[in-house]
């Protein structure tokens, strides 16, 4: 009930377009008071998820390293880390390109927090994984290919 | 309902290096169970806050494409040995689970 309370008010101060929409029944409340951005996880394609996350056209940049294996063998886990060297860095996006659902996890650094995000994620096949991170209003973005053997043998 | 989750905060240097490895399945609803043939239901954390000391330094948003158990690494300039890490999850289905640990 507490959640509920506080989406309830982040809702009535954040989101009045929203607010119309609920009033004009055109979304379900319980639609409407979710913070997680449901439009970028579930888009089926990389532009779709960029568009969610409100991105698009950001930079390539050589300020931004992805550690991740050459080969994962086994898919379902595979070790990613992203470091970003951009001044003002405040967001980081992880995104698999051809995952049925390509964006990872989207992380808002605050406070004292540095550019670097470690953790693990599925992959369904061989692609690259992208990494976009804003920093002062703008945004950039690197990739590096991770080819997945599932079965940890051939490919 | 909830599993533990366990966080480890040490400092090196100037920084904390924070991991913190939760419990779920991570459930994408596309898996079949073996035995029924039938889908097993999405079931994933959507959100993570992390707190030091009362300020957040990460809030995240998760998809189905993080691995089962997750697994998350970060490193926050500022804080003290003996501050206080509190991470929050809640999944898609609104359970929630919450730990704390204390710098080292």
């Amino acid at each position: 009930m507490n959640a509920l309370r506080r989406n309830v008010l982040k809702g009535a101060t954040g989101a009045g377009t929203l607010a119309v929409a609920v009033a004009a029944g055109l979304l379900k409340p319980t639609q409407a008071l979710a913070e997680w951005n449901k439009s970028a996880f579930e888009a089926k394609n990389v532009g779709d998820a960029m568009k969610g996350l409100g991105i698009s056209g950001p930079a390539d940049s050589k300020d931004i390293t992805i550690k991740a294996p050459d080969i994962a063998e086994n898919g379902a886990v595979v070790p990613v880390e992203v470091t970003s060297g951009i001044a003002g860095t405040t967001g980081i996006a992880i995104i698999a390109e051809k995952n049925g659902t390509p964006l990872i996890g989207d992380f808002a650094l605050s406070g004292g927090t540095q550019g670097y995000i470690s953790t693990r994620i599925k992959m369904g096949q061989t692609s690259l994984v992208r990494a976009v991170v804003k920093a002062g209003g703008k945004t950039y973005t690197a990739a590096k290919e991770v080819k997945v053997t599932i079965g940890g043998c051939g490919g | 309902m909830a599993e533990p989750m366990r966080i480890r905060a040490m400092m090196a240097g100037d920084v904390v290096d924070v991991k913190v490895l939760m419990n779920h399945p991570m459930e994408t609803g596309l898996r079949k169970d073996a035995k029924t043939g039938q889908l097993v239901p999405a079931h994933f954390i959507q959100e993570v806050t992390t707190t030091i000391n009362g300020a957040t330094v990460l809030a995240a948003e998760l998809g189905t494409g993080v691995s089962k158990n997750p697994y998350l690494g970060f490193k926050v300039k500022g804080p003290k040995k003996g501050d206080k890490v509190v991470v929050n999850w809640t999944d898609n289905k609104g359970d929630k689970n919450s730990a704390e640990a204390t710098i080292g």
